[in-house]
């Protein structure tokens, strides 16, 4: 367990964790950075097709729709609700890791709850969103969209697009049933025998690494 | 989700510092996205500035709203530096891999306009093959 931080410690001498952290917390961020590189190389595979492209769809004519505004031109406003619902989120299980070293369980409840509402929020924009491309004639190995410069485009946009938010969107759904498994513990009260809420702070380390993830996704994918 | 931001500062106990600077991060963060859209939405009025300057600012907010989620949400700031060391460090590969590929795409790109037979019968060519395929 983490110790008090004091002046010329002597962090490698044994006895304790040189990080300051428990184990299971070390190696939540040790998967993070890993699964880091998964997603770098994801993105970057993505960015270098696109740089090899001699044109690209452009994201504004093709991300445009907005539910129950039919065929308004809307370009980035429903990403921009989806980052806020995610930013959202993130907030809430910082609150939630928060009430959980002040030892307020009515609190964790309160905003784990909220942690998992935000997240199904969002995993129900990223559907609609999927099912609206979807029918547009867009899938992986499809693409109905036109290059910028006018031209037939490769499939390689929907092939990307498709497999990044998809395996974000499946990051988001496992997140999203860690937090409900976590809830379920904190209700039974198992965390208060044991003394203290750590849990909640690693799968809130796994919930902001989603929202980290998003933050490239969505420069990426709609803003460049 | 409007309706859940101003339900969650009302029902606020703890005005403490800890939760004062999750909200500063979360304004902050928020400011950031707004800022990126309206942009974006300038460009696409007016065209008022080169697309590689447009998407360089694009690219350093984004690293800047990373930063905020790993230092203040993830808490890595306040971690000791034994720790926040053996997570960044690694991460430096990403400059490498970055640089490399990106470099590597564009010379295909290259390679491939300058090898093309260079007219503009090359996609229709290309179309006629796909076509005999089926």
């Amino acid at each position: 367990m983490d110790t008090a931080v004091t002046a010329k410690k002597k962090w490698w001498s044994g006895g304790h964790s040189p990080f300051n952290v428990s184990y299971g917390k070390l190696m939540m961020w040790y998967f993070l950075m890993s699964d880091a590189f998964t997603f770098g190389a994801l993105l970057i595979a993505y960015g270098t097709i696109r740089f090899m492209s001699p044109s690209w769809p452009d994201p504004n004519v093709v991300f445009h729709s907005f539910p129950g505004m039919g065929h308004a031109d809307l370009p980035l406003v429903f990403v921009s609700l989806m980052t806020f619902i995610l930013i959202m989120s993130s907030v809430t299980m910082v609150l939630a890791v928060h009430a959980g070293k002040m030892r307020d369980r009515q609190a964790v409840v309160k905003w784990m709850a909220w942690t998992i509402l935000g997240g199904a929020a969002f995993l129900a924009c990223q559907a609609w969103e999927w099912t609206h491309l979807h029918e547009s004639g867009a899938w992986w190995g499809r693409n109905p969209f036109l290059n910028v410069d006018g031209t037939q485009a490769s499939t390689n946009f929907t092939n990307f697009f498709f497999t990044i938010t998809g395996f974000h969107g499946l990051h988001v759904t496992s997140g999203v049933v860690l937090n409900i498994i976590i809830l379920a513990n904190v209700l039974k009260g198992t965390y208060e025998e044991r003394g203290h809420y750590e849990m909640v702070e690693k799968v809130g380390l796994y919930w902001h690494f989603v929202d980290l993830v998003w933050v490239f996704v969505f420069t990426c994918f709609y803003l460049l | 989700m409007e309706h859940t931001h101003t339900g969650a500062a009302h029902e606020e106990h703890a005005h403490d510092s800890s939760t004062k600077s999750i909200w500063k991060t979360f304004w902050i963060l928020l400011a950031i996205t707004v800022f990126e859209v309206g942009l974006a939405f300038l460009y696409l009025e007016y065209d008022f500035m080169a697309r590689w300057a447009l998407n360089g600012i694009f690219v350093c907010l984004t690293l800047v709203k990373a930063f905020f989620i790993v230092a203040e949400f993830m808490h890595l700031r306040h971690e000791i530096r034994n720790l926040i060391m053996t997570i960044l460090i690694p991460l430096l590969l990403f400059v490498w891999f970055i640089i490399a590929f990106l470099a590597d795409g564009d010379s295909w790109k290259n390679m491939r306009k300058d090898l093309s037979p260079g007219t503009p019968v090359a996609p229709a060519t290309h179309i006629t093959n796909e076509a005999a395929h089926h």
